[in-house]
């Protein structure tokens, strides 16, 4: 086909109009995220004692951390759906729920704690989080893969990584309601982890999907 | 060059809002400038300069699909060639070559640079084929007839919006054709 064909082509196709981004990855979000929750429900469920926890500031700080970073991922992987985006200032919003950790921990170190750091830091469902968060996100992930895809990242595994980060902070949220472990330093080093981990699926499923 | 960014802006706005003369003339405007920045990117690896018309139609047709990622607030040009840098960086990947893409390679163009030979582009041809009957006889007309919408729907008596739902599935699946190769 000629190009001049193909142009004309084109633009007798105009009357066609995609949607926004924004709209097609919220929708997808919305189709996934029962699975997830499902997966939640079945399988690890909301801690007993979450009337009471909810007293303790650390309970809630793991919520205020994953919902940051879950928003933090939506709007940089909206700004990278364009083609001509860079990361530069935008990888700053993701520092806003490594901030607010930051903050958690220092907070911590302020009260007198009943138990010792390391204590602290290993907890006791170490293995359950960094099982459930990758294995709960997965679903999220893969409607925010199918989102994306509507957009044009230039770059597509850094696009996926963000994505893996965005379904981590939304599949850490409904864990962190279960886990009985509320330290800042369990936060900090376990979901980190899971989160990276998810991140880097993400990334390797990206770098697939969401080449235009 | 100003100048011309800000009438591709324009017109580009234009289009989004439903001009679709506007757009033929925008996406006619576009392609020497596309067809220029390909031949430097294609010399740059050492390939074949009469190939650029492949990636220009690879470019056309990302754009086409993807110019809802578009902000009609910012100017057209920087999107259009970090589409056009893309695309490139994709067919010099296919043909096995080292990624040298230089930044400028889009963003300047010598103006009245020599029109040199080019090779007809294939690769859309070759992949029409794989195309369902009906979204292929549709883009043909379109496409190769010069018919218009109403006269394509009359011809193969298809509502009009029929033809325009089969000639935009025809061109999304020849893009991930495309892409997939």
């Amino acid at each position: 086909m000629e190009t001049d064909q193909l142009i004309r082509t084109l633009a007798a196709d105009n009357s066609q109009r995609a949607r926004p981004v924004g709209f097609v990855l919220a929708l997808a979000l919305v189709a996934a995220a029962p699975v997830s929750i499902l997966m939640f429900f079945m399988t690890l469920g909301v801690r007993p004692d979450v009337m009471t926890a909810m007293h303790n500031p650390f309970f809630d700080l793991k919520f205020a951390v994953t919902l940051a970073l879950a928003i933090a991922a939506i709007a940089v992987s909206l700004h990278l759906s364009r083609p001509e985006a860079l990361l530069r200032g935008w990888a700053l919003l993701l520092l806003v729920p490594a901030g607010l950790l930051a903050a958690g921990i220092g907070g911590e170190m302020m009260v007198p704690q009943r138990l010792p750091m390391m204590t602290r830091l290993v907890g006791q469902n170490s293995r359950v989080c960094m099982t459930a968060i990758p294995l709960i996100s997965l679903p999220l992930l893969a409607g925010a893969l199918i989102g994306l895809r509507h957009g044009a990242p230039a770059h597509p595994a850094v696009a996926g990584a963000i994505a893996g980060m965005l379904s981590a902070g939304l599949a850490a949220t409904m864990y962190a309601s279960h886990c009985t472990d509320d330290s800042p330093l369990f936060v900090a080093t376990w979901y980190s982890v899971a989160t990276a981990l998810v991140a880097a699926i993400g990334a390797l499923a990206g770098s697939r999907v969401l080449r235009f | 060059m100003r100048e011309r960014d800000d009438e591709w802006t324009g017109l580009m706005r234009l289009a989004i809002s439903g001009d679709n003369a506007a757009y033929h003339r925008l996406l006619k405007a576009v392609t020497p400038v596309l067809r220029a920045a390909a031949r430097r990117g294609l010399a740059r690896a050492g390939q074949p300069v009469d190939q650029s018309e492949d990636i220009v139609q690879d470019i056309l047709l990302a754009v086409h699909l993807k110019r809802h990622t578009w902000d009609t607030e910012a100017p057209f040009a920087p999107w259009l060639f970090a589409i056009g840098r893309n695309k490139l960086i994709d067919a010099l990947r296919r043909r096995g070559r080292r990624i040298f893409v230089n930044i400028d390679d889009f963003a300047e163009t010598i103006p009245g640079e020599a029109v040199a030979e080019t090779a007809p582009a294939g690769e859309v041809a070759a992949h029409l084929q794989s195309l369902p009957a009906r979204q292929r006889e549709v883009l043909q007309s379109i496409a190769v007839d010069s018919a218009s919408i109403r006269d394509t729907a009359a011809k193969f008596s298809m509502t009009e919006g029929a033809v325009r739902v089969a000639l935009h599935r025809a061109l999304a699946s020849l893009t991930a054709k495309l892409r997939e190769q």
